[in-house]
């Protein structure tokens, strides 16, 4: 469904069923230059199991229209006014990675507003690598590249997809070469540049779930336990032989988790 | 700095499978089972919805078979695959998954027989055309475009004329007009092409020739590249509109770059049924172990061979590539780096008369309809693979009667040579008997 926000088009995919506000929500967030695809599995699961749910294109993502904002924080912001525009009091929210870093600091600021929280592949500081960044800048296929080879666990490199005869890592690769021109970099600047998750964390009252995998090279378990350590209810699971992009590497883990974390 | 990735010859062996976690297996265990039990009745609703992943109906899916579709995909650049129970199921497949009534496919003309046969005349039973372009003319496809086209389609390495397809030209073509382009790959096999790379957003690949190269298993593939936005234009509601087959799925909408191979597998497994063995999936697999090094190897003796029958006095032409004689010569040293493959033809001096003295007088050589077998092949394309096109179409894809067409294993290439070597000779004095 498409709606409206700032008077631009806000993409969400509903995980099969028509979105009813007077139901429990659930919010999906993506990492960078990714889409709301990176939940299908998990946001179909939802959606028939009695919950609304919204997998965001997050902006200049996807479907949504751009720029992709300039900080994690206004990115929350955003979020904030998403749920407005859909009528939502609460919601729960579902995040990873960069999608991740919005829900943290969505809760951080706005606890009212968020019922449970779960982060997936989450650590603070989310710091980039300065080649990378570089090469996203240029927009190189390198960047790409880079990203999902760091992305991906030994074991995804190999394959045994869950998802009967799909090349996980050539699936997401072609997901973020469909990113605009320079939105993987302006995403990835974002997690880079965000320095207030610690401050949010403290503000947090929501439950909350981290998910992590223990082959996680971009955010690695024990950032992602420290950030637990700060949060005030956080519960922590990992993921074993998983590395950043759980949700294809283990999609019945990241399930099993999410459910946990939602029926919190 | 490098992304640190598996390189062709590895994902050969390995991509694809994890050692088996209950019993350590190392090989790829033949999962001879129609079913796999439920863990509750939520989880069997969570499969049968795509809420969950995991096997359900060997139809659907096998284990075995997975592992063979996704290092398939990996070998080829894509991003999934649905392995068939043959070259053609997989071509069916393809299209179907794609179009039905009132939908056109141009088509190069040089293609596979069968391939021919379906879209000239069975396709067209079902509402679907096609019109046939020369291969050598980017243009041409161009030109054939019509609003209700749906695809274009072509082979890597023409078959039996080995026209060297301008990929990356034909590519364009199809994407300018808002088409996927879709190719049969099996000639070349991904160790000397990767059409993806050129612009390719499916791959198909009869699995019964090089992949699986022991002539034992048959087998087909379809290969999503991942590449072509379903969405862009109005032209392909299967995937771009809800499937009241699968409670108003979208697939593009739900699963975004593998839209298309999803609904291959949950529709057209699901409907037509033509899925691949696991026993078949495991024979395969045996081949694509090795596929590197054997094509390397059918290249050399396929460039031993050539080499021969250019300098042979009963031989009129030979059609490979590699010689700087071929019209596609510079376009393959491009596309083609590795290689023009183990396949090609000749004209043997005496036309259908010395042509049958030569094949029945092959020893090592064996004369069947099949090709990239470990063992040499040779059969006479007019009479038998294309014997179903008429004088018109033979004429359109390249096909004279003196064509013979070999496809070179992998024994000892001076074998080989002497083999052809005395049933030259012995064509050409069966043609003077005659005389």
């Amino acid at each position: 469904m498409d709606i409206q926000v700032d008077n631009k088009r806000v993409h969400a995919a509903t995980g099969g069923k028509d979105f009813d506000a007077n139901l429990p929500t659930v919010v999906f967030l993506h990492g960078a230059a990714m889409d709301h695809t990176a939940w299908a599995l998990q946001s179909r699961y939802f959606a028939h199991h009695g919950r609304s749910v919204v997998a965001l294109d997050l902006p200049g993502c996807g479907l949504s229209d751009g720029p992709v904002p300039d900080s994690v924080e206004a990115t929350a912001d955003w979020l904030m006014r998403v749920l407005d525009a859909l009528g939502l009091e609460q919601a729960d929210l579902v995040g990873h990675s960069l999608g991740a870093l919005v829900a943290l600091a969505a809760a951080g600021a706005n606890p009212d507003r968020v019922g449970r929280l779960a982060l997936c592949g989450i650590g603070l500081p989310m710091s980039v690598h300065e080649f990378f960044l570089g090469a996203a800048d240029t927009n190189t296929p390198l960047a790409v590249a880079l990203m999902n080879d760091w992305a991906h666990g030994r074991a995804a490199h190999i394959g045994g997809a869950k998802m009967p005869g799909i090349w996980t890592i050539g699936a997401d690769t072609r997901l973020v070469e469909r990113a605009g021109q320079g939105v993987l970099h302006a995403c990835l600047k974002i997690c880079n540049d965000y320095s207030t998750g610690i401050e949010a964390a403290a503000k947090v009252t929501a439950p909350t779930t981290i998910l992590t995998g223990d082959r996680d090279q971009m955010t690695r378990p024990a950032a992602a336990r420290e950030l637990a350590s700060t949060l005030p209810d956080c519960d922590m699971e990992v993921i074993r032989d998983c590395g950043h992009m759980m949700m294809v590497e283990r999609p019945d883990e990241v399930l099993d988790g999410l459910r946990a974390a939602l029926d919190r | 700095m490098d992304p640190n990735y598996l390189k062709f010859d590895s994902l050969s062996l390995h991509a694809g499978q994890q050692p088996d976690p209950v019993t350590g297996a190392r090989a790829v265990p033949i999962y001879q089972t129609t079913s796999y039990v439920f863990k509750d009745t939520d989880h069997a609703a969570a499969l049968f919805n795509l809420e969950r992943a995991g096997h359900i109906y060997s139809r659907l899916s096998n284990p075995t078979v997975a592992v063979l579709e996704e290092r398939l995909a990996a070998l080829e650049g894509g991003i999934g695959a649905v392995c068939t129970a043959s070259g053609q199921a997989a071509l069916h497949l393809g299209i179907v998954t794609l179009m039905g009534q009132g939908a056109h496919i141009v088509s190069s003309a040089s293609i596979y027989g069968g391939s021919h046969n379906m879209f000239a005349h069975t396709l067209p039973r079902f509402g679907i055309t096609t019109s046939f372009v020369d291969a050598r003319d980017p243009e041409a496809f161009a030109a054939a475009i019509r609003p209700e086209t749906r695809l274009i389609f072509a082979e890597t390495l023409g078959n039996p004329g080995l026209e060297v397809l301008n990929i990356p030209a034909v590519a364009a073509v199809a994407h300018d007009a808002g088409l996927p382009f879709m190719i049969d790959n099996t000639f070349a096999t991904p160790f000397l092409c990767r059409p993806i790379e050129m612009g390719v957003d499916i791959v198909m690949h009869s699995a019964t020739k090089f992949l699986g190269g022991h002539g034992i298993a048959l087998g087909g593939a379809l290969i999503d590249g991942g590449t072509f936005d379903w969405r862009q234009n109005d032209k392909f509601p299967t995937l771009t509109e809800p499937y009241d087959g699968y409670h108003g799925l979208n697939f593009a909408e739900e699963f975004g770059p593998a839209g298309y191979i999803m609904r291959a597998r949950a529709e057209g497994l699901r409907d037509f049924g033509a899925c691949m063995s696991p026993a078949h999936a495991f024979h395969i697999l045996q081949g694509v172990e090795t596929l590197p090094v054997r094509m390397q190897r059918h290249v050399e003796n396929t460039r031993a061979v050539v080499a021969f029958l250019v300098d042979n006095d009963a031989v009129g032409w030979v059609s490979y590539p590699d010689l700087d004689s071929h019209p596609d010569h510079a376009l393959a040293a491009e596309l083609l780096p590795k290689g023009c493959g183990a396949i090609f033809s000749f004209g043997i001096r005496g036309g259908r008369e010395a042509g049958r003295a030569f094949i029945e007088a092959l020893g090592l050589f064996s004369h069947l309809a099949n090709v990239g077998d470990a063992k040499s092949l040779v059969i006479h394309p007019a009479s038998t693979t294309h014997q179903q096109m008429d004088a018109a179409a033979l004429a359109a894809a390249g096909i004279g009667e003196d064509m013979v067409r070999l496809s070179v294993g992998l024994e000892d290439a001076n074998d080989l040579i002497g083999d052809l070597d005395q049933a030259l000779r012995r064509s050409q004095r069966a043609l003077k008997a005659a005389e």
